[in-house]
Order: structure tokens, then sequence, then C-alpha cells
């Protein structure tokens, strides 16, 4: 009889209930208060799963979240959670787990056979091998992909809400320990905002199952008094919540579990909550996790580590085996013993590395008093196999000697959690003689306190943290108490010395430091010899370190056998960087509120109703959505589009082109403002008049182009591409507050408070004046002032479409309105609405470059054929860079027409003289002829402004589509402007 | 993520404010072509102390120049650019 | 000792022990032919072509630290010559052809993986675009094909294509040679073929100073003292403006910081490389099973190689919309690369004023892809004194002329790239 069972008392848990769960289809019971590795290990389950190169049996290690081994697949349909360690799953009723990375079965895994191939196989094998050409490399990968990876991936779903809170506090408290309780104390009593995040369910740490008094008092009930005083004196307390990142400026994350993994969610539906804390002060009490012992098979199930083993008796009621053997280098194991056999649990021996007179005599005497202890004596190899140990060789410099025993637990140390200071910027000396780092130097609000401090003592804990508690809490307007720190009277019990050399004649090729990547000594040893000799090296070579325990078990050891290579001190030889997250964190959470649809905002155009009423295709815009046609019975888009473009062309048309960009400058100095902003004149224009323009870029190449309006003889209104508006704004805001602030004016974007509505086509005129009460319609580029429908309206005459043109503007909320009555009278003129097909069919026709199309961030006004307007009294922005060179290139790509000799052209095509040959421009926009035949388009070619007449091969390759094109000036409709003239 | 001290709307997360460029960087048009290419087009890039243009884009909107260590995040000064309110 | 799988069946039978250093730790000499400050993968590449096409092999290659240990091992691993303007297609396509030869080139499989890089569009708009990038890449020899929603959804079935979707997936853009590689192996192949043919690399060897007389580089100061060179070449991501200020030049470069990070391993769900026209994520499965992710640059100078979280959750965010099924999948690591942000988004690849001097660097965060062929360019600058046709647009002085290229169209500043 070997494996785990629950013992008949003790242990935080509720026996009262029963929790059903399965594993690998076997039902299973435990009870709350349980993590999926007790309730399985108290059933005698030793086997969780397989490592990932060789395949081997895994068991449990740890306790909690440094577990490396212990992974299974949590859940089920879309909340399947893969990867999910066993040890930091908190049992709940219909928890449905399997185990990872073997097939068929847990017991009869084929992926096994690696582990007789494992001498040809070493760390870095595949650098060495599958050489040849790509083609036969993605053979052989496909076979290595397939069997790398853990756990199986979700494919569904997820039906779970993620939330973000953003949170503040004056203290921030990590770790809710011995340390962190007293600090929280200390702080929230002098009167600081306190908030106090433990990643376990329940506050204590370490305590959980300590037998010490702390202030006269069993631990368990100091632990219950202070939670009720924290939660009086009002600090959040965030139990299963672990602070995974810290920031910058003390901006701490925090991720809670709402529910456990895979658990279905209460009625708010969130899984997980995570919290953006920023803090006065943070106070990291994060403690410290035990390393392991390097022995021959320390790989194997039932090799645990002391500390786990002590927390599975005391927090869960579970005897981890039962004849347990301990080998140590420091005090933790003791501590096991003493409690193992208080509670009946077998113990065979204690074997400490440490010479007896290294060792406390009164702890020595106190467990010798329960169990035999030996000295000096290393453990050697574990002895059993796949099924788990059966017991431990073990040496001493008398000789050597084994033990039978279902569980080793080991204890190489304690490594204290320095993760978050580091994260913080921290620097961190380093400790020869306990073999471990301690947090130095803090860059940011960041103290530690308690083991992650190195302190593993605990009275030295508790008043240090006290110490740290009123500090941060004075350094953030509170008031230290004078109270005293909560005492603890018994012995510290915590030295421990650095334990990384394997025993004399251990093979270090079957010393595991990495057993979830299945790294050995021997692996270090060979990266080494082969010169991967800096940590990052071994770390990138090996893979130690880079599972999804991060190494929190391994990264030391695997440092102290690279220092010990290379005969150096340990930090010498460096140190990884610990990033974040401390705990691989959801995606799922990382994206909050913002996952799926919520992904960017959508923008709607207060007219967006009346399009959607008929439920046309969409164009998306940035972030909005505007109408591509206004479909009919059995029209596809293309011939909407052209119905569109040719009743306009032929009557009249309403759209909607509220997305376009909207300024009002206004104030004594504003044509200046605007003279430096757009690259063409302002100041000339009179009153009620408007014109073209167009904006520079800093680096001479055309920006956007839009109209501009002179409302008064101080105010304007600015009008910008869709695309381009908020580039504009905030290049109208740098002009106007950075370079520019003494002018006598202000700018507001005003995209959203009017919509504005284009009505175009040779009806127009009639239209407006149909409509618009208090006004004539304007001449072209003139504006005027009237009223649709009771709301008054701003109407300029203006054309993209080529024809007789107006906008009218009104305000957005008033704007169904003005298009209803519009829309209504394009309709008596046998008009009726266009979309946004049409609009790039006419204004193709028309050849008016476009924003995203031929004003695509490398073209300049020449390149354009705008130079002619450019402000010759210059000053504008971009003025000076166009004097470059370049800018007279005659080779630049310059806007030009091109008319298809047959069928149509394809958008996007590169213009060629043969296929094969080299590119000479591209079509940026195809369109066609709308009241004729012919199929046109407008492109960018090389020096095309002087080859008028060329003849080239629109050619799309990726389409397979082709057409002969003849060069032409980029307009095919009315060149003299006849038809919106007066 | 960095907390940064707007002038007129006190400490604000780095997530509501936009980068510009660094104040070195500034031009204006009636500079020299020469003084354009020499701001625009290249940079000290200091690693440490660097005293750059930022936009409280969505927060108040107001443009700051921020003395910021590029190695560390840490801000030194902070002062209101541009036009008095 | 080659590698073949003949020979590490040999090493197995004698337990690996007869495996030689990788490269040497060689004490630096007093001179060489050329010395390039930077042991990441450019400067490695660099120094292998020097040696292997140009002949110079008195090539050292100093490293402040460890090789590999800035961009090159932090990345997202992706390699393609997607690209819209000619000029980097040359670049990027004489690059990606170098990474098909890589591993025979170097005996040293640095698993370069054709899985293909796939541009999903999300509009008509978008698939204009694509198509117009395909049709440029086609034309300029390059392999493109555009892809209809049925056969993205067939080669990604994670993938939402509902048309409900936020970003509805319309189509997309692949370059099946496009694909991944195993970082690291880049730099720790080239270091050990750059090796064998004589060159030494150098580690812990950080460059202090340079000497300069009457216009002319004759060696560097450094923490391993001074090393004469007749030719010096810089390639520094993530440092270039500090090593150019020790000639007293100031470049056409800001440092920014791009953030990337991986999920914990599971079994093959995502077989391509994901990248999105209208959103800025990019997404991949690594060998190991880890799903890869980068989204939008820290935009702001930084040498902090430390990002802000509120970045990473926008590119969860957008990863999430484009394949649900990742949001149970857990972030295992995340990691911040130091990106040499020029001001078109274009690279350089140049002599500069100091006579002897040249510089590599402004590869902003496309800088991985571009490995071999940069040093492929670098070593033809550095050993004939003149640029390869291919690296001639990629001038440290573009700014002055205004010969630009600016592949996205988004102007001069970095932060909007």
């Amino acid at each position: 009889m070997s494996g785990g069972s629950r013992l008949p008392a003790g242990g935080l848990i509720d026996r009262s209930r029963t929790l059903r769960f399965g594993f690998d289809g076997r039902d299973f019971t435990g009870h709350p208060g349980d993590t999926l590795a007790s309730a399985l290990l108290a059933s005698g389950v030793r086997v969780f799963g397989r490592s990932f190169k060789y395949h081997r049996t895994r068991g449990l290690l740890a306790a909690g979240v440094e577990e490396p081994s212990a992974l299974v697949g949590a859940g089920e349909g879309g909340r399947f959670e893969p990867n999910t360690r066993a040890t930091d799953l908190h049992l709940y009723d219909g928890l449905v787990a399997e185990s990872q990375n073997r097939w068929p079965s847990l017991a009869l895994d084929v992926g096994a056979v690696n582990q007789l191939i494992a001498p040809f196989i070493p760390a870095g094998f595949y650098y060495k091998t599958f050489l040849g050409p790509p083609a036969l490399w993605k053979l052989y990968e496909h076979v290595i992909r397939a069997a790398a990876g853990l756990g199986r991936p979700p494919h569904l779903p997820d039906p779970d809400r993620y939330e973000r809170r953003a949170a503040f506090c004056d203290v921030l408290v990590v770790g809710a320990g011995p340390a962190g309780l007293s600090a929280a104390l200390a702080a929230a009593r002098s009167g600081a905002r306190v908030a106090l995040a433990e990643m376990d369910s329940r506050l204590g740490g370490s305590l959980l199952g300590d037998p010490a008094q702390i202030d006269g008092q069993p631990a368990r009930d100091w632990i219950a008094a202070s939670e009720t005083e924290l939660r009086t004196l009002g600090v959040r307390v965030l139990t299963r919540t672990t602070a995974i990142g810290y920031y910058d400026h003390d901006m701490v994350y925090l991720a809670e579990r709402v529910v456990e993994p895979g658990a279905a969610t209460g009625d708010d539906g969130i899984a997980q909550r995570m919290w953006r804390m920023r803090a006065g002060r943070v106070i990291l009490a994060q403690g410290a996790i035990e390393r392991p012992l390097p022995f021959e098979d320390n790989d194997r199930p039932g090799v645990m580590l002391s500390g786990a083993v002590r927390t599975y008796l005391d927090r869960f009621g579970v005897a981890a085996g039962q004849r347990i053997v301990l080998a140590t280098s420091s005090d933790d194991a003791y501590r096991t013993a003493i409690r193992l056999c208080d509670a009946g649990v077998r113990v065979e021996a204690l074997l400490d590395a440490r010479s007896g007179d290294a060792i406390d005599a009164d702890l020595l005497r106190r467990t010798r008093d329960r169990c035999p202890v030996e000295t000096g004596v290393r453990p050697v190899r574990a002895l059993g196999g796949a099924k788990g140990v059966t017991g431990l060789a073990a040496a001493a410099a008398g000789g050597a000697a084994s033990f039978i025993a279902d569980v080793i637990a080991v204890s190489g140390g304690l490594t204290p959690s320095v993760h978050l200071h580091m994260q913080a910027g921290g620097g961190l000396d380093w400790d020869e003689g306990r073999g471990i780092f301690t947090p130095t130097a803090p860059r940011q609000g960041q103290v530690s306190i308690g083991a992650c401090a190195g302190r593993f003592g605990l009275a030295d804990a508790l008043s240090d943290a006290w110490r740290a508690g009123l500090d941060a809490a004075a350094a953030t307007g509170g008031r230290p108490v004078a109270d005293t720190p909560p005492r603890f009277e018994g012995r510290a019990f915590a030295d421990q010395i650095s334990a990384f050399v394997p025993a004399p004649g251990v093979n270090p090729k079957k010393v595991f430091v990495d057993p979830q990547n299945d790294v050995t000594l021997g692996d270090l040893d060979l990266a080494w010899r082969e010169g991967y000799r800096s940590v990052e090296h071994q770390k990138r070579y090996t893979t130690l370190g880079m599972a999804t325990d991060q190494g929190k078990t391994s990264n030391l050891i695997g440092l102290a056998r690279l220092a010990q290579n290379e005969g150096r001190p340990a930090p010498q030889v460096g140190l990884t960087t610990f990033r974040p997250p401390f705990i691989p964190t959801t995606l799922g959470l990382w994206a909050g509120e913002d996952a799926g649809f919520h992904v960017t905002p959508l923008r709607r155009t207060p007219l967006h109703d009346q399009h959607a009423a008929f439920d046309p295709p969409w164009q998306a815009v940035g972030y909005w959505r505007r109408p591509r046609a206004y479909l009919r019975a059995g029209e596809t888009l293309a011939t909407a589009a052209l119905r569109e473009a040719r009743m306009v062309r032929t009557t009249v048309g309403i759209t909607d082109v509220s997305t376009l960009g909207k300024f009002e400058v206004s104030g004594p100095d504003a044509a200046q403002l605007l003279e430096r902003v757009c690259a063409t004149s302002v100041s000339k224009l009179a009153v009620g008049r408007g014109r073209y323009t167009f904006m520079l870029r800093e680096d001479g190449l055309v920006n956007d182009d839009g109209t501009v309006w002179r409302l008064a003889e101080d105010r304007f209104l600015l009008t910008s591409s869709t695309g381009g508006a908020d580039r504009m704004a905030g290049l109208i805001s740098y002009v106007r507050n950075v370079l520019y602030p003494d002018l006598r004016v202000g700018a507001a974007n005003v995209q959203e408070h009017h919509a504005a509505i284009a009505v175009a086509g040779p009806r127009a005129r009639a239209v407006i004046a149909a409509v618009v009460e208090g006004m004539a319609p304007p001449r072209h580029m003139s504006l005027g002032r009237g009223v649709v429908a009771g709301v008054p309206v701003l109407v300029i005459a203006a054309s993209y479409s080529g024809e007789r043109a107006f906008e009218v503007y009104a305000p957005s909320h008033q704007a169904v309105a003005v298009w209803t009555a519009l829309a209504e009278a394009a309709q008596a003129q046998d008009g009726g609405l266009y979309g946004l097909e049409a609009l790039e069919i006419l204004r193709v026709e028309k050849g008016h470059v476009e924003t995203g199309g031929e004003i695509d961030g490398r073209t300049s006004a020449h390149d354009l054929r705008l130079e002619k307007m450019l402000n010759p009294r210059g000053g504008y922005v971009g003025q000076l860079a166009q004097q470059r060179p370049a800018f007279a290139d005659p080779d630049r790509l310059q806007f030009v027409g091109v008319e298809s000799l047959g069928g149509p052209i394809a958008e996007g095509s590169m213009l060629v003289e043969r296929p094969g040959f080299a590119v000479q421009g591209h079509v940026t926009a195809a369109g066609l002829r709308v009241l004729e035949e012919g199929f046109v388009g407008l492109a960018l070619l090389k020096g095309g402004r002087a080859r008028p007449g060329d003849e080239l091969l629109a050619w799309s390759p990726t389409r397979t589509a082709s057409a002969r094109v003849r060069v032409c000036e980029p307009v095919f409709h009315d060149p003299a402007g006849e038809r919106y003239r007066d | 993520m960095m907390l940064i001290p707007c002038p007129h709307c006190g400490p604000r997360a780095h997530a509501e404010f936009t980068f510009d460029r660094p104040v070195e960087a500034i031009t204006r048009p009636d500079d020299t072509a020469d003084a354009l290419v020499r701001n625009l087009f290249s940079r000290d890039n200091p690693r440490g102390h660097s005293r750059e243009l930022w936009r409280h884009t969505y927060g108040c909107r107001a443009w700051i120049a921020l003395t910021r260590d590029t190695a560390t995040h840490a801000i030194t000064d902070v002062q209101a650019w541009g036009a008095k309110a | 000792m080659k590698y073949s799988a003949l020979s590490l069946l040999r090493a197995g039978l004698g337990g690996h022990k007869d495996w030689p250093r990788a490269w040497r730790d060689p004490e630096p000499k007093s001179h060489y032919d050329v010395i390039l400050i930077g042991g990441g993968g450019h400067g490695l590449t660099t120094a292998f072509y020097l040696a292997a096409a140009h002949g110079v092999k008195n090539v050292a290659v100093l490293e402040r630290s460890w090789i590999g240990g800035g961009n090159t091992g932090r990345n997202t691993t992706i390699v393609r010559s997607n690209y819209r303007l000619p000029q980097l297609h040359a670049l990027m396509e004489l690059s990606l052809k170098r990474w098909e030869g890589m591993s025979d080139e170097i005996n040293y499989n640095v698993m370069f993986s054709q899985r293909g890089a796939l541009f999903l569009g999300h509009s008509d708009s978008d698939m204009l675009q694509l198509a117009q990038k395909g049709d440029a890449m086609r034309a300029d020899g390059i392999d493109a094909e555009l892809m209809t929603r049925d056969q993205v959804a067939r080669l990604i079935p994670l993938l939402d294509v509902s048309a409900g979707a936020r970003y509805p997936v319309q189509g997309g853009l692949i370059q099946r040679r496009g694909g991944t590689a195993r970082h690291d192996a880049v730099a720790w192949g080239y270091a050990r073929a750059a090796d064998r043919l004589g060159v030494d690399i150098i580690q812990n060897c950080e460059v202090t100073g340079m000497d300069i007389t009457s216009g002319r580089i004759t060696g560097v100061q450094t923490t391993r003292g001074a090393i004469g060179a007749d030719r010096v070449g810089i390639a520094v991501a993530g440092n270039s403006g500090r090593v150019a200020a020790m000639a007293d030049l100031k470049l056409p470069i800001e440092s920014h910081l791009l953030q990337a990070f991986v999920s914990e391993p599971v079994k093959p769900m995502i077989d391509t490389v994901i990248m999105t026209q209208s959103l800025h994520c990019y997404i991949s499965q690594s060998d190991k099973g880890e799903i890869v992710l980068g989204g939008d640059p820290d935009a702001y100078p930084t040498y902090s190689q430390r990002g802000a979280p509120h970045i990473i959750e926008k590119a969860a965010a957008e990863a999430l919309a484009l394949v649900p099924a990742l949001s149970r999948l857990r972030m295992l690591r995340s990691w911040a690369g130091t990106t040499d942000m020029s001001f078109d988004g274009s690279p350089f690849i140049d002599a500069t004023p100091v006579e002897g001097l040249y510089f590599n660097g402004g590869w902003c965060y496309g800088g991985f892809k571009a490995t071999p062929g940069s040093g492929w360019l670098f070593a033809h600058l550095l050993a004939r004194g003149e640029s390869h046709p291919v690296a001639a647009p990629f001038r440290l002085d573009r700014f002055e002329t205004g010969h630009t290229m600016d592949e996205p169209g988004v102007g001069p500043m970095p932060q909007n790239r």
C-alpha cells in the first residue's frame, strides 16, 4: 500500500460536506477547502500527468502556484482551461479534470518511448539535426509539433466575462501571510487606505496550520482576529487574488479568480477580475518558495517538497504517503517531520545534509524524540519507477543506506519570491551561505518584508512587517500608531545552507532540475560545454525555467550549476529577469471587457438608423460604418452603385457625409492659424465663400484635404476627410497650442456636432430651393444659412461628384428631420439616396484625389497636381520640407488618369509594360464612365504627369486580371467644371 | 503604466496620454530648411533625462512638457505648454 | 564537429562528452580588419558573410553582454517579405531567400518553418489593399496569394469568420514562404559558423569609445581594452543612439519599445502566422506549442525594456476578437524589446560621415526577418566600401534629401507607425 490518504481529523476542510468531481473519467470526492491536488492525493492518486519531452510520469511536487508538474485540463466546453495547476485549483462540485500530454491514457502513453531515446535527444538536439531544405524540416516539424505542447487547445468561445477595475490605495500589501497581515494591520491602524491581496482563498499563508502562538493565541485565532480587524478598519481584502505584474509608478495588476478554472460563473457572468491597483506604497510579502534537492530520479511521483507535505497535512488533513523519508539542507524539514509524527504518519527518517553541529541542538533533540534523524547524509537516488517512488538511496561520509518510502519529502531551502521586486526594477544581493538572492535597491515605492526579503524567522517577519506598515502609512499621509507589533515568542528555526551540488557519484543526467521540460543537470552541463555559458544562453538552450511554472523551483538550481561550472559566484553569472505575469493569467482576463465585439469602438453617424432601415452593406471606415449602397430587389452592390451614380449624374442624390472632419476656427487670428495648417491661401477668402484646401505633413507630403469656409470675418469652418479627421484634429491643436500659442484664436473639433448631408446632381439646386427656407441656393463655393423642417442649417455649395452639389450641415440631434425632408424632396425630383460606392464612382470619374487612395502618405502636392494651389506666401506646415531634392525628382509617382482599352481595370493593379517587367506605378482607384461606355481609373505612375498617351498594362497577378490602359489627364467628366458652376 | 502629473487634471494614468515628440524636435514653419532637417529628422535619443512633448489626449487634451527618464520612467518635471486658457 | 543526425547518434553513444564549444571564447586581438559592434543577429550574420562571401576573416564581433541578447532574442520570430514598396521587396526578399538556405548554410537548424504568413482582410477595402500589396509582390517576383473567406476559414478553423464579428473576415493575403524561425538559434548558429571561419566572437566586451583621428576611425575602446580596426560596423539595435554618440553622430532614430507575449504551450491549434489589415496584432504558434502574440508598440521613447500593461490588454483583446478560443489560454511570459524607430519605418545600411565607420540600424520592429539579408548587405558594404544595389536606398542622409521609404505612409513620427 502506498500513496496518500485522508487523516481522520485535522485540516481546514469542511468534512461535513462532500464534493464530487471527475478526473480522467473516474469519479472522486473531496471536501470544501480542498484543492484538486489534495483531494486526489487523499484518494491515493500519485500520477497526475506526463512531462513535456520524455513523457515521464509526474506527481505532485508542491502545494501551491510553484507546482511544475501536476497540470490538468479543467472544465468543459467553452470553459475548458488547459495546463491548470492541480495545486491551485480549489475544488468545486462537478469539477471535470483530465490529465495531459499522454496518449492514449495516463498509464499507457505512447510518447513515453521518448525515454528510450533520451540519450540521443539531449538539450538542443534539434539544432544539430533535421538539417536540409525548409520543406524537409516542415515534415519533421509536423511530428514535433504534434508531440509538443501540453494540454489540448480550447476550441470553443468562452461564455464568461472578465472584468477590469481601476482601484487606488495608499498601501498595497501583497500576500497575507504573517508578514503581510502584520504590515496591513500597522498601516491600517495608522490611517492608511490599505488593500491586501492574497492568492489563496483564505488569509494566513504559512501560518495556516502552524502551531505557533502569536500574541499569546494560536496562529489561526490570530489570523481570524486580524482579518476581522482589517475589515473593520476598511481594508480592501482581496482573496484568490494574485499580484501578477508590478508596472511603472506603482501600478500593480491583481488577478482575481471570481470562480475557479472551469467552474460556472454566478449571475454576473464574471469569471475573473483584473484590478489595476495604483498604490502609494507597495509592501511585498510574497513569502518564499522551497526548492528541491538534486539526486537521481528526483522527478518521480512521490518526491515532494517538505513544506508541501506539511501543507497537505495541516491544511487539508492529508497524509501524503504511508512511509515518508525526509531529505533536507534546511530547518524546514524538521517542522514537517515533527508535524507528521504528531499526526501519526510514519516517518522513516530525516536525512540532513548538514553536519550535526550546524543544526540547532534543541530542534535536533525535539525531532529525535519523534523519529530517526541522520546528519551529514545526502540523497543519491529515488528508488521505484513510473508509478512512484518506493524508497530512497542515500549516502553519508561513512557509507550508503537506503530507506523504504512512498514519499520523499525534500527541502533544499527556501528561495525568496523576489519576482515583483524585480519587475519593479529593484536590485538583488546574493547570500552565498543560504544560496539565495535577497531584494535590495528598490526603484519604486516597494519594500519587501518577511520571507521574500530573506527574513525566514517568524519573529523577524512580524516585526519587520510592522515597521514597514508604519513607514508606508507615514509616507502616504497616515499617522503611525504607537502599538506594539504582533509577537511570536518561539525560536526561529529558519537556517538553511545552499544544497545545489548533488552527492558524489550522482549521475547528473538523471538529476532533474526542471521536471516539466525535462531538463537535467546533465543538460546544463552539456550546454556549458558547448559554450552556452551565460545564464540566458543556458536557459534558452536547455529550456530550463521556461515551462509553465517559469522556473519557480528550478531557476536558482540552474544558476548555481552554471556558477559551479564557471567556477564563479552565482551573481557574476547573472540572473534571468523576472517579467510579468507572476503566474500564468488567461488572455480573457487581459482582454477584459474589450474582448469580442467590443475590441474597438463602433462610431455611428446621427443618421445611422436611417441607413440601417435599408439593411445596406456597410463599409468600415476607421471606427465608422457607412452604407455602401441602398440595394433594391434584384440588385447587386455593383448594379445598385451604378444606378445611384447615374441618378446623381441625371437627377439628384443625397448621401450622408457626417463622418467628414469638421473644425470651427474663430478669433482675430483665425485666418493666420489656418494658413499655418493649410497649404493653400485662406486669408483672401471673402466672407461667405469657401475653397478647396489641403494640408501637408511636416515632411512636406500631403496629409489630407478638405474645404475651408469663411463663416464670418473671424470665423471659419474647415472640413477634412473621414480618415484624416483625427489626424487633422491633432495637427490643428499642435499648430495652435505648441507652435503658435500666442495667436488669438480658438479651434474646436465639431465633427460630431454637425451632421452633414450632401445633395448632388443637376436637380440639387431644385431640392435645396424646395426644402431650405429663408435662403436662396448659394452659388458654387459659397454658403448660406436657412431652415429645414424647423432646423437651422448651414448650406455650402461644393462638389465632389462633379455635379452641382451642396452640403447641408445640421445639428446632429436634429439631423433626422433634415435628412427626411431632403430625401423626400430628392424623390420628388426623381432622385434618391446614394451610398459610398456611387460616391467613389463619381469622384473617380471626376478625378478628385482621396485620402487613403492617391493621398497615400507618400505623395507631394506636385505629385497630385496641386502645386499651383500652394500658398505662395509660405509659412505653412510642410513648406520647408518640400525644398528637399527628392521632391523635384522627375521619376516620382505622379497622379494620372488611365482609360481602359478593353475591359474593367482591377483596383490596385500594377502598371507595367508587360508581365514580368518593372512596376511603373499602380491603379489607386478603378471605376467606369457613369453614363457612357468604358472603364477608367486613377493611378500613380512614375513620371506620370509627362506621360499622357503612354500605353501600359494594368496587371493584377493575384486576381489574374489585366487590362491595357492609356495614360491620360485624371478627369473623365466635365473637365471644365461647367456642370457645377453658376 | 506611468502616472503622469497633468498640470491641469492632476495625476492620471499613462493610457490617457499620447507622446508627441522630444521638445528638441519641435520645428516651426518659419524656421529654416536646415533647422527642420536637423531638428525634425535627427535625435539625441538620450538614455536618461529627456524633455518631451506629450498630450493629455484622452483627458483635457492639453499639451504638456514632461522631463522623464527614458531608462527608469521617473518623471521629474512637468510644465503646461501652449496657450493660456 | 559537423552537426547531423549521425553525429548526434554517435555523440549519444558516447554520452555527449565530445561536443566542442559552438564558438570559441578568444581574447581580443590588438587589431582587426573589421570590428562589428553588437553580437546580435545582424552583427553575427555580417561577420559570417564577411568571412564566407568576401574572404575577410580577421573580424571581431564585440558584444557587451551575451550574443543574441537584444532584439534577436526578444521578438515574435516572424519571417516574411510581404511588403508594399519595391525597395523593401528587394531587401526582404533577399533576406527571405537566405532564410531558405540558412540551416544548411550554417549547419545549424534554425527551425525556419514556412508555415505561411497570412494577412487577414476585414472589409472590401482591406481586400483591395491586400490585393494591391499582393500584386506589387507578385510583380516583383515574390509569392503571394489572395484567399477567400472560406479558404481562410479552412486554414484556421478557430478564426471567427462570422458576419457579426466586429472585424468580420473577408479573406486574406498569404505568403506561403513566410513563417517563423527559432530566434536564438539564429544568433548561435551564425556565431558558430562565423567562428569556424576565424571570426572572434567576444562577449562581455562593451565598447566605451571610438578612436577617431582626422575624421577616420582607427579602433574602439572597450571594457577589455583598446582594439584597433580598419573598419568598424555598428549593429546595436536598441543602443544605436548611444553608440553613434561615441562618434559624435546624431541619428534619425528614436528608441521605442515593442512588447510581445506567449501563452502556455498547448497542442497544435494555429498553423499559420496571422496578421491583420485592420487591427494591430499578430498570432502564431511556436513548435513548442506556445501561442506567440504581439500588438501595438508602446509609442514613446524608452530604453526600459518594460512595457505598459494597457498595450498588452489591447493586443490580447484583438487576438480574442479574431480567435475567441484563445480566451482560456494563459499568458505565460511577456517581454519587451527596444525598437530603434527610423522616421520612415525603413532601416539604414550605410557609411557614416566618419571614414571607416558604418551603420546598420533603424529596423523599427522589423529587424528579425531581415537578419540574414541585413548581414549580407552590411558585409558587402564593409568589405567593399560601397553599398550593394539593394542596400543603396537605405541611406542615412535620406531625410535631408527627402528620399524616404514610408511603407504605411504615416510620416515621420515613430509613434504613428
